[in-house]
C-alpha cells in the first residue's frame, strides 16, 4: 500500500513538526497559554539567524548557538511583560494578544526584509544522504528528528528530575496551591516561556536550512505545531513528539496518493483522532 | 452604580437617523465610496457574527472564514455551475453555510476553549484545501464570475433606470444597500435574541456556568443555535462581497487576515461582549485604514499593536470602557428587576 520510503519520510517529516510542537506543548502544558504567535517567533528565530550568519559569516548550526540565548531572553521578557498581565480563567485575553503579536512579528518581519524567500546555507550537510537498507534518507531530516527526540529527552529531564521541573509540573497541576509552597508562578511562567523560545530558535534553525521561508509562514507551521501538541495530550512531551508524527505521517502518505492531499490529509487526521480522542493521545495535565 | 439608559425609543430614533444616512450616501457619494464603505459594512457583519459567537456565547473561534469561504464558493457554483441569479446564490451561501455548521459544530462541540479555537482553525482550512480540489471552480487558482452576471443581477436593472446611472454603479449601490440591510437586520436579530429568554439564558451561562445550569438553562442547545445562525449570516456576508470582488481562490475566500482577523480586532477594540462595540470598533478600523493607507505593512503592526493594547489596558474596549465610565447605554440588554421585588420592604 505505502512504501518504506513514504513511511520513513513521513516520520523524519514528524520529526521537524515535533520540533515545531516541543516549545507549544511546555508553554501550553504548564499556564494553558494558546501562543498564536509561536508560528511566528519560529520565523523570527530563523530571521535572527540569518542576520548573525551574514553579519558575522558564522555557520547557521554556531549563529543558532547565540541566538537561542537572546531568544530567551526574548521569552521572558515577552512574558514578564506581556503575556503574564493577560493570563486567567478567560481564555480570550491571551488568544487576541498573542493574535496580535503574530500580526505584528508578521508584518515587522515583512518590512524589514521583505517578502522574498530566504534560506540558511548549511554547506554540503544539505544535501547528504545516507543509506539505511532500501531507504534513502537525507541527512538534514534525520538530524532534526535526532533534534526533536534530544530536545523532548532534555524537556522530560528538566521536567521530571530537577526542581525547576517540579516547579512546572506543581504550577501546571494547581497554580494556587503551587503559590503557597514558594513558588513564584509568574517567574515560573518566564523560565518557560524563555525555554520554549530557545526551542524555537532550534527549530528556526531546521525550519531555515531545510526549506525556503518568508515572513508569511508562521500561522500554517503553527497549525501543524498545534494539531501535533493537541493530538499528543496536554502537558505529555512524548505525546507531542507522536502527534508530529502522525501528522507528518498522514501529510507524507497523502502526498503519495494525491500530491495535492498532503496538507489536507494532515488535518483530516487530526479531526479524525480528537473524534475518537478529543483529550488526545497521552493527556498527563487536566485542561 | 445606578445605570442611565435612554428611553428606548431614543435609540431606535438615532438607529433609524444614522440608517437613513447612510442608505443616502450612494445618491450622493462618489462610486469609489460607495465601493469602500460596502467593505466596511460587510466588516461589521462578520463582526456583529463573531461579538455573538465569543462575546455572548463564549465560543471564541479563529475559524469563521471557513462560512465566508463557503457562502462565496456557493454563490459562484449557484451562478456558473446552475445558472441562478446572483442574489440567489448570497442566499444559498448563507443556508449551506448553516448546513455545513452542524458537522462542524459535532466536531468542535466536543473541544473546549483553547482547543476550539484551534479546531475552527482546522476546520477552515480542511474547507479552503476542500474546495481548492472542486476544478469545476476553478481549483486551486480560482475563477471570475461569467461577464455581466453583475449586470444583470436582479433588481439592478430598477435601481439604475431610478438613479439614472451605469450597470456598474447600480450593482454597486444595490450590494451596498444589501449589505446596510444585512447590517440592521443582524443588529436587530442580535439585540431580539439577546433580550429573548434564550438570550438570557446565554448570557447567564457566560456569566456563571454553574449556577446557570442550576436554573435549567441548556449551554449546549443555546450554544450551538448561535453557532448555526452566526454561520447562516456570515455565509450571507461572504456570497455579498465576492459578488463585488468578482474573482474568487481558496486563499482569498479562506484569509484568515481579511475575514478573522480584522473581525477579531474591531470587535476587540470597539468592546466585545456589548452590541454598540463592533460599530464603534469598524469606525476606528475605517479611521486608521484611511490615515495609514500610505504606509503598508504599518498599518497591520499598529491594529495589531492597538488591539494588544485594548487587551491589556481596557479590556471591555473603547465602547465598553466608555460605557462603564459614563453609564451609557444604547440597546440596552438589562431587563428590569420584576415590579413585586422592590415592593417588599422589611
Amino acid at each position: 500500500m505505502f512504501s518504506l520510503d513514504t513511511i520513513v519520510q513521513g516520520l523524519l517529516l514528524g520529526g521537524l513538526y515535533a520540533l515545531f510542537a516541543a516549545g507549544l506543548s511546555l508553554v501550553f502544558g504548564i499556564m494553558r497559554l494558546v501562543n498564536l504567535a509561536h508560528g511566528d517567533l519560529i520565523v523570527l528565530g530563523a530571521y535572527l539567524i540569518l542576520g548573525l550568519g551574514t553579519v558575522t559569516g558564522m555557520n547557521p548550526f554556531v549563529a543558532a548557538l547565540i541566538a537561542m540565548p537572546l531568544m530567551f531572553a526574548l521569552g521572558w521578557l515577552l512574558q514578564t511583560r506581556l503575556l503574564n498581565r493577560v493570563l486567567g480563567e478567560d481564555i480570550l485575553p491571551p488568544l487576541l494578544v498573542t493574535f496580535g503579536l503574530s500580526v505584528v512579528i508578521q508584518n515587522g518581519l515583512l518590512a524589514a526584509f521583505t517578502a522574498d524567500s530566504r534560506k540558511l546555507a548549511a554547506g554540503p550537510v544539505e544535501s547528504a544522504s545516507v543509506a539505511v537498507g532500501p531507504v534513502q534518507m537525507g541527512v538534514m531530516p534525520v538530524m532534526s528528528l535526532a533534534t526533536a527526540v534530544a530536545v523532548i529527552l532534555g524537556l522530560n529531564l528538566l521536567f521530571y528530575r530537577t526542581a525547576l521541573g517540579r516547579a512546572f509540573r506543581a504550577t501546571s497541576d494547581d497554580a494556587v496551591t503551587a503559590q503557597l509552597m514558594g513558588i513564584r508562578p509568574q517567574r515560573i511562567f518566564a523560565m518557560a516561556t524563555g525555554i520554549a523560545l530557545v526551542v524555537a530558535a532550534i527549530a528556526a534553525l531546521y525550519l531555515g536550512t531545510r526549506a525556503n521561508f518568508d515572513p508569511s509562514i508562521g500561522p500554517a507551521r503553527l497549525l501543524y505545531a498545534f494539531e501535533a501538541v493537541i493530538i499528543g495530550g496536554l502537558g505529555s512531551l512524548w505525546g507531542t513528539l507522536a502527534g508530529g508524527v502522525v501528522i507528518g505521517l498522514a501529510q507524507t502518505m497523502g502526498a503519495a496518493i494525491n500530491p495535492e492531499w498532503q496538507i489536507l490529509a494532515g488535518h483530516v487526521a487530526f479531526v479524525l483522532i480528537l473524534m475518537v480522542r478529543p483529550r488526545g493521545l497521552f493527556p498527563r495535565a487536566i485542561d | 452604580m445606578m445605570k442611565t439608559s435612554f428611553p428606548a425609543y431614543r435609540p431606535l430614533a438615532l438607529a433609524v437617523l444614522c440608517a437613513a444616512a447612510l442608505a443616502l450616501v450612494p445618491l450622493i457619494g462618489p462610486r469609489a465610496v460607495v465601493q469602500d464603505l460596502f467593505g466596511i459594512l460587510c466588516l461589521l457583519v462578520l463582526a456583529l457574527n463573531w461579538n455573538m459567537l465569543a462575546g455572548f456565547a463564549g465560543l471564541v473561534s479563529v475559524g469563521q472564514q471557513a462560512f465566508v469561504g463557503i457562502g462565496a464558493y456557493t454563490m459562484f457554483a449557484a451562478v456558473i455551475l446552475f445558472g441562478l441569479d446572483p442574489l440567489a446564490g448570497v442566499l444559498l451561501g448563507g443556508l449551506v453555510a448553516m448546513a455545513l455548521a452542524v458537522p462542524v459544530a459535532c466536531f468542535v462541540f466536543r473541544l473546549n476553549g483553547a482547543y476550539f479555537a484551534i479546531g475552527t482553525w482546522v476546520a477552515a482550512e480542511i474547507a479552503r484545501l476542500g474546495l481548492g480540489q472542486w476544478k469545476a471552480l476553478g481549483g486551486g487558482t480560482g475563477t471570475s464570475l461569467p461577464k455581466g452576471t453583475t449586470r444583470d443581477m436582479l433588481g439592478v436593472g430598477p435601481v439604475k433606470e431610478w438613479l439614472g446611472v451605469s450597470s456598474a454603479a447600480a450593482s454597486d449601490i444595490l450590494l451596498y444597500w444589501l449589505a446596510l440591510g444585512l447590517v440592521l437586520v443582524t443588529l436587530g436579530v442580535s439585540w431580539a435574541f439577546l433580550r429573548s429568554r434564550m438570550g438570557l439564558g446565554l448570557q447567564a451561562i457566560r456569566d456563571n456556568a454553574m449556577a446557570a445550569r442550576a436554573v435549567g438553562v441548556d449551554p449546549v442547545r443555546l450554544k450551538a443555535l448561535v453557532f448555526l445562525l452566526t454561520a447562516f449570516g456570515t455565509g450571507l456576508c461572504g456570497g455579498l462581497l465576492f459578488i463585488q470582488i468578482t474573482r474568487i481562490t481558496p486563499d482569498a475566500a479562506f484569509s484568515l487576515l481579511d475575514w478573522t482577523a480584522f473581525v477579531l480586532f474591531v470587535v476587540v477594540i470597539g468592546g466585545i461582549g456589548t452590541l454598540p462595540g463592533p460599530i464603534v470598533g469598524v469606525v476606528v478600523f475605517y479611521a486608521l485604514e484611511r490615515l495609514l493607507s500610505d504606509y503598508g505593512s504599518a498599518y497591520l503592526i499598529v491594529l495589531g499593536l492597538f488591539g494588544i493594547a485594548v487587551m491589556l489596558f481596557a479590556r471591555r474596549g473603547l465602547w465598553g470602557s466608555l460605557s462603564g465610565r459614563t453609564g451609557l447605554e444604547l440597546l440596552p440588554l438589562g431587563h428590569r428587576a420584576p415590579a413585586s421585588a422592590s415592593a417588599v420592604r422589611p
